[in-house]
């Protein structure tokens, strides 16, 4: 699907109350574009649930359940077992989880439903900390990063640790479509979405770079550049998994971390060591990538 | 024809969703709960049950794709104990305030610490606001019956509410007793299949199923979930009745009452030690005392205006307990007097046996009688709590 063939319709309408470049709400929007009316949602207690439309509002055109927090993939699997049964195999049954949803309290229920490969497509779009609850720390959350549990004080300032790598594990589950993916390459997101949607009877998930303005301390105009630029400094590696198989689809061009960091107010803190420490990081992480697509090849 | 066969309660809770027909299973092993899973993976591996059978990572996760399912618009199953039910907690709530009528045996086990796996009610006990209506069984019968019962009362339109079907770890669980399995035409007949009108995802008539709410309409759901539990208690009279008819069995809905016509004193009872308390009934009237068991078979929705009536016919009331809150009493025994007050004034005592999966024996029945009968012919509470069969403890 190319951008000039997505349809004018919306299935996740204006009227939301997102902030200002939220990335969130773009990818709920574009996927909900490519994903369309036969569609069943679960979203987790996340910024979704809340700006998605408070009772009796709402903002979707297809069905959508919230049970609660941590079993976003679990939930989708009982709605596409329930489908199962009522002979509706068609339907698309899709998760829009956070990072703190996915990657910490969600990984549970998430790595059983890849194991099980469930008749899903969890989508977790990634603003790397639980923004929903005032911007904390999540095992996503990149390393430097401020955020509400991690200060910058006077003796430790910043996230001391590396942003734990879900598609990875994903994979490692075998799980048969795993792609990640940024608002800064559209065709390359509509793409994974269409393929994430065709690819039927079997898990999917999807990773998706989702900036967040005020948990960023972020200009809200400069999602779609700071999407590029995560790619562009190796921080974040566009691929597909795809049956066994790894694509990179795009070669990062290694620009300096501190291109990218120097826009967001997050990473205003970061010393010289710091920003060598992430600098290793983006250089460690396109190495490892690399070696994975050729072990996947 | 009916058939007749010798199975624990673990197999008839199992044979009583089969014979409920239902879509999608959750299953997550605990003891002593975990047979129950195990049969019904045989009944679908067998093909004697079709539906879509999920062994999940956890009974939090259980539960949530049982929520989901039944929020999709079919029938869901699942069955644990104790830590598994703790676990659940919060997704008990979630299927109460959604009024998704799901079905589930917990097989009552002791709550750790310390950790044990034989029976005590702390498990549902802890449960009891969260929206389920719950019912205790004292044999492998009354387990089969009333998983299809369950779902009969949960699925009626007037109460949309999940149903816990309780029955006692091992005493029942794992303990073979005869059983009659109804035909499937008949349950059938008595059970159609779930057809929501009020909860349901479809997209060619989308509807949000768990939406955010404000403080400007949270209290109306309360209310509304306060209206099913009352209109629980007459559905559940029905069901009974309308089970007793087609069935042979009838169980006198949410309260049984045995010897009671003439009764000065009775004792409630939950679960299996109802069955011990017919025997030591039976003694004590043949040896000229005037007591009667009132087996109190759902405890949530509480009937109290049953216990109300009870009360206005006896001089004093027991009630036995096998679990505790801590610093006031066991819970039927709190639920008794908060029915009484301001209804009655006759002495209502508390007893706790049989935690932790200790038996309670006859004698510690007939010590509860006992208290209960002086207490009517004094007219007065000297111990409101009585522990039996604790080392160290005077009872």
């Amino acid at each position: 699907m190319k951008m000039k063939d997505l349809p004018e319709e919306d299935w996740f309408v204006n009227g939301h109350t997102a902030c200002p470049g939220c990335g969130g709400a773009t990818v709920v929007k574009i996927a909900m574009k490519v994903f369309g009316p036969d569609t069943i949602t679960y979203f987790p207690a996340n910024c979704l649930l809340v700006f998605g439309g408070t009772y009796p509002l709402n903002s979707f055109k297809v069905p959508y359940l919230h049970v609660l927090f941590e079993n976003s993939a679990i939930c989708a699997a009982g709605i596409s077992r329930a489908l199962k049964r009522l002979g509706k195999t068609d339907t698309s049954v899709v998760a829009f989880a956070g990072d703190g949803g996915t990657a910490d309290i969600g990984i549970q229920a998430l790595s059983g439903a890849a194991e099980r490969n469930e008749d899903i497509i969890y989508v977790c779009y990634d603003n790397e900390a639980y923004m929903n609850t005032g911007i904390q720390r999540s095992g996503a959350t990149p390393f430097g990063a401020w955020t509400t549990t991690t200060p910058v004080g006077s003796v430790e300032a910043g996230k001391g640790e590396y942003k734990k790598d879900i598609p990875r594990i994903m994979m490692a589950h075998d799980a048969p479509y795993v792609a990640t993916a940024t608002l800064g390459f559209i065709p390359d997101l509509l793409k994974k979405l269409e393929k994430a949607k065709n690819k039927k009877g079997c898990f999917r998930y999807l990773q998706i770079y989702a900036p967040c303005p005020p948990g960023w301390r972020m200009d809200a105009s400069l999602g779609a550049k700071i999407s590029k630029m995560v790619v562009d400094t190796g921080l974040w590696t566009l691929y597909e998994f795809e049956d066994g198989k790894m694509t990179i689809n795009k070669k990062p061009k290694m620009t300096p971390v501190e291109e990218y960091t120097k826009l967001q107010g997050r990473f205003r803190h970061l010393t010289k060591e710091n920003l060598a420490a992430l600098q290793k990081y983006a250089e460690d992480k396109w190495r490892k990538d690399q070696a994975l697509a050729e072990a996947y090849s | 024809m009916a058939e007749r066969r010798i199975v624990t309660g673990n197999y008839a809770a199992a044979y009583g969703a089969l014979l409920s027909r239902v879509e999608v299973i959750a299953a997550y092993p605990i003891t002593p709960q975990t047979f129950i899973v195990e049969h019904v993976s045989e009944f679908v591996n067998d093909g004697k049950l079709d539906a879509e059978y999920m062994p999940v990572e956890s009974e939090h996760s259980a539960m949530s794709a049982c929520v989901a399912a039944t929020a999709t618009g079919v029938r869901s199953y699942t069955a644990t104990s104790s830590q598994g039910l703790a676990l659940m907690h919060e997704v008990l709530y979630v299927a109460a305030g959604l009024h998704l009528p799901i079905v589930m045996p917990v097989v009552n086990r002791t709550i750790a610490a310390p950790i044990g796996i034989w029976c005590e009610h702390n498990d549902t006990m802890a449960e009891r606001d969260s929206g389920w209506l719950q019912c205790f069984c004292e044999n492998n019968q009354e387990v089969l019956d009333m998983v299809v019962q369950a779902y009969k009362v949960a699925e009626n339109t007037k109460v949309l509410l999940p149903v816990m079907v309780n029955l006692d770890a091992f005493i029942l669980s794992h303990t073979v007793e005869p059983v009659e399995f109804p035909d499937q035409k008949d349950v059938d007949e008595f059970l159609p299949r779930y057809d929501p009108k009020h909860a349901y995802l479809r997209p060619k008539d989308p509807m949000v199923v768990g939406s955010f709410a404000s403080p400007e309409y949270i209290q109306e759901f309360r209310y509304q979930t306060e209206e099913s539990t009352q209109n629980a208690k007459e559905v559940i009279r029905q069901v009974n009745d309308e089970f007793a008819e087609k069935f042979g069995r009838d169980y006198g809905g949410a309260v049984e009452e045995y010897r009671m016509d003439d009764a000065e004193v009775a004792l409630i009872t939950l679960g299996t030690v109802s069955a011990t308390t017919r025997d030591v009934v039976d003694e004590l009237r043949d040896e000229g005392k005037s007591v009667g068991l009132v087996k109190m078979r759902w405890f949530r929705p509480y009937p109290t205006e049953i216990i109300r009536d009870i009360a206005s016919r006896v001089k004093a009331l027991g009630v036995y307990d096998r679990a505790m809150s801590f610093g006031t009493g066991g819970p039927s025994y709190m639920d008794t007097k908060s029915a009484l007050y301001g209804h009655s004034t006759i002495p209502v005592l508390g007893f706790l046996a049989g935690l932790g999966g200790r038996d309670v024996m006859v004698k510690d029945i007939r010590l509860m009688f006992e208290r209960t009968l002086e207490a009517a012919k004094k007219d007065r509470v000297e111990k409101e709590v009585t522990w039996i069969g604790t080392r160290g403890v005077q009872p």
